[in-house]
């Protein structure tokens, strides 16, 4: 069972959250961006092995979304973090930026 | 609020079977019938947060997880950092609703009635907690789960408001109508084990 900080509620087990996928994905203006960027935006991800910066959200607790650095490999939550603010530095995170 | 046929509960084709549960150390019966209003502030807001406060008669709990009861016994149940569940008795309803309505008026709020949303199943005892553990992944223990402490979690894979009202210790669950007679029966099984011999 893989326990959650819910920046709200606290410790919360998994199964009352929801995965909201990658984090950081900013969509690009469908205006000036061709098929080839469009593609990229909806279905490229980066499925690091290592620490992933992902969306979740606290479904039967009090339904806010934020965001989370976790260890694919180890499945470590590692940081807890607002929506909408940069993606934090984590130990031994090499991946960097967003 | 117009004018309705009298509410049915969803609980009430258990009503023989929770009333003819008996248990050592722990009860069970369905809540009264309540007046729900879901409000949501901006937090920042303090006045709206201050005015809405004074027509309840208590401040809204900024704690998660907790809820406070107002000198007037309308509970206010912390749900979200600009959400509330406001419950009071189902005759205070329409008023509460339409003095919280003229008070907020202009400022940024919802206010909802979600009365006929949920149902309230009401465990207590000393068994009580020992009950809610077979289905409830929380720390119910008293030193983290106190009188005032309100959560929303899964219960039984049901997703409930879980209110400890008393150090009895007693609960108010809070749960959605369709879910109820599932919950409801659950709990009937779960008590089942404490029927005297």
């Amino acid at each position: 069972m893989l326990w959650i900080d819910c920046p709200w509620c606290g410790a919360r087990p998994e199964t009352e959250f929801r995965y909201g996928g990658e984090a950081h994905i900013a969509r690009p203006d469908p205006a000036t961006t061709d098929d080839a960027g469009w593609a990229d935006y909806l279905f490229m991800r980066s499925n690091p092995k290592g620490v992933h910066a992902e969306r979740w959200m606290h479904r039967e607790g009090c339904r806010r979304w934020f965001n989370a650095l976790r260890d694919t490999v180890s499945n470590d939550v590692l940081t807890i973090y607002p929506m909408g603010t940069a993606r934090p530095d984590a130990p031994g995170d090499e991946a960097g930026g967003g | 609020m117009a004018e309705a046929a009298a509410p049915r509960s969803p609980l009430a084709g258990l009503g023989k079977a929770l009333a003819e549960m008996r248990a050592d150390g722990v009860t069970i019966a369905e809540g009264p019938a309540r007046t729900r209003l879901n409000l949501r502030l901006d937090q920042k807001d303090v006045e709206a947060l201050t005015a809405a406060g004074a027509v309840l008669g208590g401040s809204l709990p900024r704690t998660p997880n907790t809820a406070a009861t107002t000198v007037n016994g309308t509970a206010l149940l912390w749900l979200g950092p600009d959400e509330w569940l406001v419950t009071g008795s189902a005759e205070a309803g329409a008023q509460l609703e339409d003095t919280l309505r003229a008070r907020l008026d202009g400022r940024h709020h919802a206010l909802t009635d979600v009365s006929a949303m949920y149902a309230t199943i009401a465990l207590s005892g000393p068994l009580a907690r020992e009950v809610l553990m077979k289905g409830c992944r929380l720390d119910l223990h008293p030193r983290a789960f106190a009188p005032g402490a309100c959560v929303q979690t899964s219960l039984a894979k049901a997703n409930v408001i879980l209110h400890q009202t008393d150090d009895a210790p007693s609960y108010e669950i809070t749960v959605r109508n369709s879910f109820s007679v599932y919950l409801a029966t659950w709990l009937l099984d779960a008590m089942a084990e404490h029927r005297p011999a």
